[in-house]
């Protein structure tokens, strides 16, 4: 039951990444494209819970969380470059 | 078994928000609307996707784990921030609109376009 409800998971999440890297590729402006990757970055974290659970093993936790902060930094570190012109002053 | 059901629709849950969230950032128009999508109901879908994981490995192996805790503290902490600053670059770099902003009424103009005010001294 579980694992038939993570198969279907799977495949939403995956056309999500789908609709995201369309985003990154299509998308008109910059802002749009960090947009793309951020919501990138968050479906891959859930991907990583969901391989948590399908595979039942808590050591893929630490990567979803290493996940979460590169991708976080990433995107704040991209606007701080399209806001100000450089990312450190 | 009940657990097992709670699980699953938790999982079908997540599923479903996730995708709609990506389904919004790719359909919508422009981007202050693309930010809808991945700000709530993605954000809402790891939430419930992370609740799931939790109750899995409590209710089915008996072994409470905080990681997932932490993974949901950061991503709702770091959501709002995160769209708040594609905004103001998105807001900075649409110069086709901004002509047609109203004056703002006060003495300090629009925020991120026009900068902070003028610093005042602590004697008047």
């Amino acid at each position: 039951m579980i694992a038939t409800a993570s198969m279907v998971a799977l495949i939403a999440i995956g056309a999500a990444m789908l609709f995201n890297l369309y985003r990154l590729l299509v998308g008109p402006d910059t802002p749009t494209r960090v947009l793309a990757l951020d919501t990138l970055t968050i479906n891959a974290i859930a991907l990583v819970v969901l391989a948590g659970i399908f595979y039942d093993t808590a050591i893929y936790f630490e990567a979803a969380l290493l996940f979460a902060m590169v991708g976080f930094l990433t995107t704040v570190a991209y606007c701080k470059y399209m806001l100000r012109g450089n990312v450190m002053e | 078994m009940i657990s097992e059901i709670a699980i699953t629709a938790l999982i079908y849950l997540a599923a479903f928000f996730l995708f709609v969230g990506s389904l919004g950032l790719a359909k919508l128009p422009s981007l202050m609307q693309r930010l809808h999508g991945p700000t709530k109901a993605t954000t809402l879908g790891i939430g419930s996707l992370l609740i799931a994981s939790m109750l899995y490995f409590l209710l089915e192996r008996g072994a409470l784990s905080i990681h997932e805790l932490l993974i949901t503290t950061f991503l709702f902490l770091t959501a709002p921030v995160t769209a708040l600053m594609i905004a103001n670059a998105h807001i900075l770099r649409d110069t086709r609109n901004r002509k047609k902003l109203p004056p703002t009424g006060g003495a300090v103009g629009w925020a991120v376009i026009d900068g902070p005010p003028a610093e005042q001294s602590d004697q008047d």
